[in-house]
């Protein structure tokens, strides 16, 4: 696969290994969080954590656009579809997140019509082919997914479609950034960017981290050889006292972003006044909703919605696992109440969260595995 | 199929014997092959049928009839298309059975077929099947023995359900048993992976992807038998990785006999356009189903005429040589990399589903 | 969040120019190009997929740039320090 096998070629991996355990040293601990859920399951997928120094502790943010929705608003989004001629339509992330009746796959089960798409365009075009029943998307994702939502939007404005809505929950990244660096329990040396929010939204909105926070930054690509050297970049600016934003994933991120995409965002949408997100408490200025010009296709104004909000068991310690300050397996309920098929947290629900990436890839490896062939 | 095997009529009292399955009612995760499934199984079914203590659950049981051992299994197929590229429901079939039966070291003789049949089903779409079940069985060299038929109101099954039930004669000197596995042993796979799975995701027509792709089904029973042929003592085990995919099986296996399966990423074959779909999908293809390939566990002294004798035999040439078994991590599954990363594959709770994210 | 993957063009729809028919090893699916409208791709350009939408052209050049850095890397500060292993310095 081009473009990627590329940046997957395992001598270029370990060398690069290799000139971090270098730059790393011996006497300094760094910590990095990478913000993007998408990057943290990267971490597990290519283990890069097992070729990384000691030194180099990775803290997992709370880029994860499943893990911060709370459970209230899959309620809200499944109470719509509870309706007659009502089909569903969602991302597969979304079809196993537990709402308090149960998932959209156990509604699913119990008879309601709820279909997984890979775009939104395709529950655009389950509209078109179902005149008598209303869709509504169940919208999840950060920049990186709002603008294809937003296109969709206007194509269903632009021929007329009336059987179709959205129920919004995109979020946005810089406040979620924000809330971890204001958190008081924080402690971290620099970031690893979101490289696939940076094609929409671009490294400017980054500056005020390097400049207000003194925090190096490097936008990152998600291949192993993507996040090596963004790493190998972070670790330059820190040796050096330096903090700038830096732009690795050159080849698919612009420096000053995708225009068509935010005028697309702008177009369609406004800012919430505030949010709920799930283990970090209300956030303002950090959600987006249908604005009044495309209000038919707004989900929660076309249909009632109970808004009721849930709150989760005081003993599930996501917050501070979402926030970096504890590891998933420190928190209490991790493998025991709350597990992959069991979750209790937000973060145990999609499979990028950290808890169920740790879970999954991680935490049965003992330090005894060695990884070459035995004879 | 998980099936227990039995040398005698198993002397239980069911009404006295509790379940260890809590939850309230069945999902759809149960039937996905994943964790959901072993948990109805190990926790309902076993103990209720198989006695207090079962062990090892494989795909088929051995039953001892006056002293003539016969292998048995039973399967049920469900599938939405009934027809996709490289097949449908009738050769999944009879495919399906005779492999259940291969793994387990038994030659498939006879099956018995089910249909449950949707009323309003047209006839070509039946007759089309039932054609397709006996060219199948014709090159399994199978006898279909005969059937029974049901039909239900339209709406109460997916246009057809079709279920199998496979006897066969164990082949001599063969003893199928995880927990003849030791540590050194090497992991063989006998073909790529993830052609079926894919194939009827993208058959399904739901997320608009379209790819020269079909699925893997054939029978197995050729290669498992060279296989026998050239290593018989020495193959512990075996499993067609179905639903819940290479990892399932092997996660399966990890558990019951208490070692590490350490899995070599570079060996596991995928076809490209499987890996693309996979990539683009946020799919593992071990986790994916498959319905023309066998896992196999053989001791190392043997595993160099093993891998001869399936890459000599038609439809082997693509066998690998994907892992060890070892010590640590005890009852896991472990993928490592050429670079030295790891990471535990785990089975899925339900079927795998795309993602964005 | 954020699985998006690179892949070819293969052909502009003439119906609606705002749609393509991409190609990643074989698999193939319509795309949306209605967020590339200020930069078109043409047939052979290679973009990065996400949910169904093409995000942004992914520059060869850049990509090759990268290799050539990931391959140096090290060798520059490496023969700095091989550099001063013969210790040059303190002769000034």
């Amino acid at each position: 696969m081009r473009f990627v096998d590329e940046f997957r070629e395992p001598k270029l991996i370990s060398k690069t290994a290799e000139e971090i355990r270098r730059l790393a040293g011996t006497k300094l601990h760094y910590r990095m969080m990478e913000v993007c859920g998408g990057h943290t399951h990267a971490i597990y997928r290519f283990g890069l954590k097992d070729i990384l120094p000691e030194n180099i502790e990775l803290i997992h943010g709370p880029g994860c656009p499943v893990c911060v929705l709370p459970m209230g608003r899959i309620d809200d989004g499944l109470s719509i579809a509870q309706q007659p001629d009502v089909i569903f339509a969602a991302f597969g992330d979304m079809m196993r997140v537990p709402g308090t009746q149960g998932s959209p796959l156990e509604h699913k089960a119990r008879g309601m019509d709820v279909r997984i798409v890979y775009s939104p365009s395709d529950a655009l075009k389950l509209a078109r082919l179902n005149p008598d029943k209303h869709v509504m998307f169940f919208a999840i994702g950060f920049e990186t997914t709002a603008p294809s939502t937003a296109l969709t939007v206007m194509r269903a404005k632009a021929e007329g479609i009336r059987n179709f809505s959205v129920f919004c929950n995109h979020v946005t990244i810089i406040p979620a950034i924000r809330a971890i660096l204001d958190s008081p329990d924080m402690r971290l040396d620099a970031f690893i960017g979101p490289g696939h929010v940076s094609t929409v939204i671009g490294c400017r909105p980054y500056e005020w981290i390097a400049q207000n926070e003194r925090k190096p930054i490097v936008v990152s690509g998600f291949e192993p050889l993507d996040m090596l050297q963004s790493i190998v970049m972070l670790l330059h600016q820190l040796r050096a006292g330096e903090a700038k934003v830096e732009n690795q994933y050159k080849r698919v991120v612009p420096w000053e972003g995708n225009r068509a995409a935010l005028r697309a965002m702008a177009e369609v949408f406004q800012l919430r006044p505030y949010f709920e997100w799930r283990g970090l408490g209300f956030i303002s200025q950090s959600a987006l909703r249908i604005n009044d010009e495309h209000a038919e296709f707004d989900a929660e104004r076309r249909f009632a919605v109970p808004g009721i909000r849930v709150t989760d068991p005081k003993a599930a310690q996501c917050g501070e696992v979402l926030k970096g300050v504890l590891k998933p397996h420190q928190c209490k309920l991790f493998g025991h109440e709350c597990t992959p098929e069991h979750p209790i947290g937000a973060l145990m629900v999609s499979s990028e969260g950290s808890c169920a990436a740790y879970h999954n890839y991680e935490h049965r490896k003992t330090a005894m595995v060695s990884l070459s062939p035995v004879a | 199929m998980t099936l227990e095997s039995v040398s005698a009529p198993a002397k239980v009292l069911a009404e006295s014997v509790p379940i260890r399955f809590l939850d309230p009612q069945i999902e759809m995760a149960h039937g996905a092959g994943g964790k959901a499934s072993r948990k109805l199984v190990e926790g309902l079914f076993a103990p209720l049928l198989f006695g207090s203590s079962p062990g090892p659950l494989g795909d088929a049981a051995q039953v001892d009839i006056n002293g003539t051992k016969v292998a048995i299994t039973t399967d049920s197929f469900v599938v939405n298309p009934l027809r996709f590229p490289g097949g449908s429901i009738g050769e999944l079939a009879v495919n399906g059975t005779v492999n259940d039966l291969a793994v387990a070291g038994a030659k498939a003789e006879a099956i018995a077929v089910t249909f449950v049949l949707e009323a309003g089903l047209p006839t070509p779409v039946l007759e089309a099947e039932v054609r397709a079940m006996a060219r199948a069985a014709r090159d399994a060299g199978v006898r279909i023995a005969g059937g029974d038929t049901k039909v239900v109101e339209h709406g109460k099954a997916d246009q057809m359900y079709v279920t199998t039930t496979g006897i066969g004669r164990p082949l001599p000197g063969v003893t199928i048993d995880p927990c003849s596995v030791r540590v050194g042993d090497r992991i063989l796979l006998s073909g790529p992976i993830g052609d079926h799975g894919i194939t009827i995701l993208l058959a399904r027509g739901e997320l608009d992807f379209d790819a020269n792709l079909h699925s893997d089904t054939r029978s197995v029973f050729p290669l498992v038998d060279a296989l026998l042929r050239a290593a018989g003592p020495g193959v512990r085990w075996m499993r067609d990785p179905t639903r819940g995919g290479a990892a399932t099986s092997l996660n399966e296996l990890a558990r019951d006999c208490g070692l590490g399966m350490v899995l070599f990423e570079d060996q596991i074959p995928v076809r490209d356009t499987v890996r693309g779909a996979c990539e683009l999908l946020g799919l593992d293809p071990l986790h994916i189903a498959n319905e023309g390939q066998f896992l196999a566990v053989v001791s190392p002294e043997c595993a160099d005429a093993a891998m001869n004798a399936l890459k000599s035999t038609p439809g082997g040439r693509e066998v690998r040589m994907i892992g060890e078994v070892r010590e640590e991590p005890a009852g896991t599954v472990l993928v490592t990399t050429l670079y030295g990363g790891s990471r535990i594959v785990d089975m899925l709770v339900g079927d795998p589903l795309p993602r964005i994210c | 969040m954020c699985l998006a993957i690179p892949g070819k063009i293969v052909e502009i729809f003439c119906d609606n120019q705002d749609s393509a028919l991409v190609d990643v090893v074989g698999v193939r699916r319509k795309v949306d190009l209605g967020l590339l409208q200020d930069d078109k791709p043409v047939p052979g350009d290679w973009v990065l997929i996400h949910v169904g939408f093409a995000m942004s052209k992914i520059s060869e050049q850049d990509a090759a740039d990268q290799m050539s850095t990931l391959r140096m890397l090290g060798e520059i500060d490496g023969a700095i320090e091989e550099v001063r292993g013969y210790g040059l310095e303190d002769a000034n």
